[in-house]
């Protein structure tokens, strides 16, 4: 089905978000849509999809005009959107999920509806258990159920809203199939992504936004130089690599294992130098996240001995952890780090050093005003948080990490980032690193992230941790394999590499 | 004592929890929807006595139930209303509809103090209620006690098997995906606030024209019962079959308080008069016992078909509130 916008407006209050938007995409095309954040994909999304409604403009299905009240609306002209957190009930399982608003009547038709998965499935090389509830699904098989459901009633047009962030590169390679093989049939694919190499693996053609307008159609063969100077308008040098430091040892380490309900991790031994970075690798749920909340206080070890500066913490307690300058922010930054309806002031005023009985909310909205101009956050002193798009609050959540501190814990800390505001929140985070000597820990699906930014990675399979590898001398091909559970010696025999230097421990 | 009596007093532990199972099954579907009617326990005072008022004026039972259906739903419309509409804080509109409710019980129901009135008449089932144990303990009842039954199973039903009960379950755990779904998640929150509010209005006419036939104002003992609904309500993790149990368990350890009362004289009679509400507490840790931290690192040390075995049954007793409970849905 081919899909028009023309001259599409959506404004909240002052922020306007789309700006007189026209794209025409041909039925059967797997259109790419990229900008930096906040530059309006999502809204133009959520237009097309019927969550809101735009503001002047319209909207052509194969030539015809139409209007689009709500997201059953959508549906019904074929027009689905698979959500970055997909809108599913995860106590229910997987076939309920499918039969919630599917076809009327009063008892549902489940062997309908089994056959229709099993069918779908099969397409796509796609395989979930029918009885499985959805909360034990990754969030990979739920995009993958939400793809079938979205198939089952019919959608022509498939939108995906930065659809990788969260899932692992199997079910990327599967999700990249299934998506070629409906645009070869046919149907219209919309993907919102920050990647530009998946646009180069997938799209047939690329639009970008900026500031809400329209700036660039591309098409192949494409250039990254095209995409960048259109998503930001010049070049972005990635900051020169420089040598680990060579400081007194932060972190230690001896022998820790932990676990939880389903994996058992360590022994680990590792020691941390301050303002050293290090990179966890690793499939979703091998360990780095336990790893992670150990190291926070979130979690106690079953074993062995935890140092920071030089005092035990095995036995404390989370607060302890925080009064030793250590800070935790999780990858679920809504339901974690920031407070649904309160505003960017309230956050900066949650915040603050000082705790008086009463808010200053002067000295707060000041601190607001600074911030966002400093991390230049999108958004007002008074925005509430969860109308910031996803950037701007992973850089208002950067932005609430004044103090400083010696440990610093991250969980995917650029994910759904555009690329600018990765660069430069990795160049906030290096300077705290090599200014304030604190040392950082984060997570990372990317790889070239990892190899990119980290010190040291160390690379987690099945709750096992590999030595710590010294960044400069591993590959994004030896990692791969090292995340795939191949040993190290053959890792580095297959990656073609040297053979390794004395590794420091 | 004997066999007989024994089943004699359970047939009464089953007839005297009929009122609670209908409120707690109204709760259900109420909370269900995402909505949290707090204003059970002076719901049931006020149908009580309505209910008993008009059978009392009109001579019919049939018109006192249905009086008590019709102002439980009225109090389900104006929760539904100042909620979802108006936005207002469920708790509090609860807990103030909650109080109203009880003293208008009080008020308009003096001048039926104390009087007589009709009241259901017994109907064992010809044949089946001649089945020995079974027969007295099922069979031996009056309508009521049959429609508390049947409300179990056809709530059961419509949760478990229906499309529509499909949609609700949806609906109080994640609004935005029903919405997306072609659902209107506050018209489902209304109808169900106002049929859970009308299945609450049972109860109270259960009391006064079955259960403990008459209205005696505020020594009427009915003060409290809906808050032990309430929590009777959770603890049977907002399944009607658990909810049913729980009321059954509770009217259960109402009757051993009585009974027991002779035997232990140790214990002061007010401690056994209480006790079923402690115990109540109890059995929910204990259900719920099996979701924590400790259990769970316990549980990972057993080998892997075992563990699936009890992880499956901890699954099944383990109860989670809708997650959309108690919450506004704005589109969007
Ligand atoms: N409901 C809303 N209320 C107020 N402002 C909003 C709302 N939704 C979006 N905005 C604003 O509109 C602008 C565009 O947001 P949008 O979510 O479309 O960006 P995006 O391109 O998807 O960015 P990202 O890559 O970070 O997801 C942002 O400035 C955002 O703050
Ligand atoms: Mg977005």
């Amino acid at each position: 089905m081919q899909v028009e916008f023309r001259n599409i407006h959506k404004r909240f209050g002052s922020v306007h978000a789309n700006k007189g938007i026209t794209l025409n995409i041909p039925g059967g095309c797997i259109q790419g849509l990229l900008g930096e954040n906040g530059a309006g994909k999502s809204t133009l999304m959520k237009v097309l999809s019927g969550f809101i409604t735009s503001d002047e403009g319209e909207i052509l299905l194969d030539g015809r005009a139409v209007t689009i009240p709500s997201p059953a609306g959508a549906i019904e002209q074929g027009i689905g959107m698979l959500h970055q957190d997909p809108l599913d009930f995860p106590p229910l399982r997987v076939l309920d999920n499918l039969l919630i608003g599917g076809r009327r009547g009063l008892i549902p038709d489940r062997r309908a509806a089994l056959k229709a998965l099993k069918e779908i499935e099969a397409q796509f090389g796609f395989s979930l258990d029918p009885d499985a509830y959805v909360d034990t699904l990754t969030v990979g098989e739920r995009q993958q159920l939400e793809l079938i459901r979205l198939l089952w009633l019919g959608a022509r047009v498939l939108i995906l809203d930065e659809p990788t962030t969260g899932i692992s590169a199997p079910q990327k390679v599967k999700l990249f199939a299934a998506l070629r093989k409906l645009s070869a049939e046919g149907r219209t694919i919309i993907f919102v992504t920050h990647k530009l190499e998946e646009v180069y693996q997938l799209c047939h053609r690329a639009a970008v936004l900026r500031a809400g307008a329209l700036v660039a159609e591309i098409e192949p063969p494409y250039h990254t130089e095209n995409f960048i100077n259109a998503m930001f308008g010049g070049e972005i040098p990635t900051p020169p690599r420089q040598p680990p430091p060579t400081t007194a040892p932060l972190l230690a380490l001896k022998g820790v294992t932990v676990e939880d309900a389903r994996l058992q991790v360590g022994p680990i031994d590792l020691t941390v130098k301050a303002g050293e970075v290090i990179g966890l690798a690793g499939m979703e749920g091998s360990g780095q996240d336990l790893l992670l909340r150990l190291c926070a206080g979130l979690l106690r070890p079953t074993g062995g001995e935890i140092a920071l500066g030089g005092r035990a913490l095995q036995n404390a307690t989370y607060h302890q952890f925080l009064r030793n300058r250590v800070k935790f922010m999780p990858a679920d930054r809504m339901t974690e780090g920031l407070v649904a309806g309160l505003s960017l002031t309230e956050h900066f005023a949650l915040n603050a050093e000082v705790h008086g009985f009463f808010i200053n909310y002067k000295q707060a909205e000041q601190t607001a005003v600074e911030r966002i101009a400093e991390y230049s956050i999108r958004g007002f002193p008074e925005s509430p948080v969860e109308s910031l798009s996803g950037g701007n609050q992973q850089r208002t959540l950067l932005a609430l990490l004044s103090a400083p501190l010696h440990l610093l814990l991250l969980e995917h800390p650029t994910r759904g980032l555009d690329l600018e505001s990765a660069v430069y929140i990795w160049k906030r985070l290096k300077e705290r690193a090599r200014s304030d000597g604190t040392a950082i820990l984060f997570i990372s699906s990317d790889l070239d992230e990892v190899l990119q930014y980290s010190d040291r990675v160390l690379v987690f399979f099945a709750g096992r941790a590999s030595v710590p590898l010294s960044a400069m001398q591993t590959s994004v091909e030896e990692l791969g394999l090292l995340i795939g559970g191949v040993p190290l010696e053959t890792a580095r025999s297959t990656a073609g590499m040297h053979q390794p230097e004395a590794l420091s421990r | 004592m004997e066999f007989d009596q024994l089943i004699i007093g359970l047939a009464g532990v089953i007839a005297t929890a009929s009122p609670i199972v209908f409120a707690v099954l109204g709760e259900t579907l109420t909370e269900r929807a995402g909505v949290i009617n707090l204003s059970v326990n002076g719901m049931i005072l006020l149908t009580a006595m309505s209910g008993f008022a008009v059978a009392a004026t009109t001579g019919s039972v049939l018109l006192g139930f249905a009086a008590g259906m019709l102002i439980g739903a009225l109090v389900g419309a104006v929760v539904a209303f100042t909620s979802i509409t108006l936005r207002q804080s469920q708790v509090a509109i609860g807990f103030v509809l909650a109080l109203m409710t009880r003293d208008l019980a009080y008020y308009l129901g003096s001048p039926f103090t104390g009087q007589n009135g009709p009241r259901v008449p017994p109907a064992p089932i010809p044949l089946l209620s001649d089945i020995p144990v079974v027969g007295p303990l099922f069979f031996d009842h009056d309508l009521v006690v049959y429609l508390s039954f049947i409300l179990i199973a056809v709530t059961y039903l419509w949760l478990f098997r229906t499309a529509p009960g499909l949609v609700l379950q949806g609906v109080g755990e994640r609004p935005a995906s029903a919405y997306v779904r072609g659902v209107d998640v506050n018209r489902q929150r209304y109808f169900y606030t106002i049929l859970g509010g009308a299945l609450v209005g049972l109860a109270g006419p259960a009391y006064s024209l079955s259960i403990k036939a008459g209205w005696q104002g505020t020594i009427s003992g009915l003060d409290g019962i809906g808050w032990i609904a309430l929590a009777i309500t959770i603890f049977g993790g907002w399944n009607p079959l658990r909810a049913a149990t729980g009321a059954y368990f509770f009217a259960l350890l109402q009757w051993l308080s009585l009974v027991l009362q002779p035997v232990l004289t140790g214990i002061p009679s007010q401690v056994l008069q209480v006790a079923p509400f402690p115990l109540m507490i109890l059995t929910l840790l204990l259900v719920n016992f099996g979701s924590t931290e400790w259990v769970r690192r316990r549980l990972s040390a057993l080998p892997e078909d075992q563990r699936r075995a009890v992880n499956a049954l901890i699954r099944r007793l383990n109860v989670s509130p809708p997650s959309a409970l108690g919450t506004n849905f704005r589109k969007q």
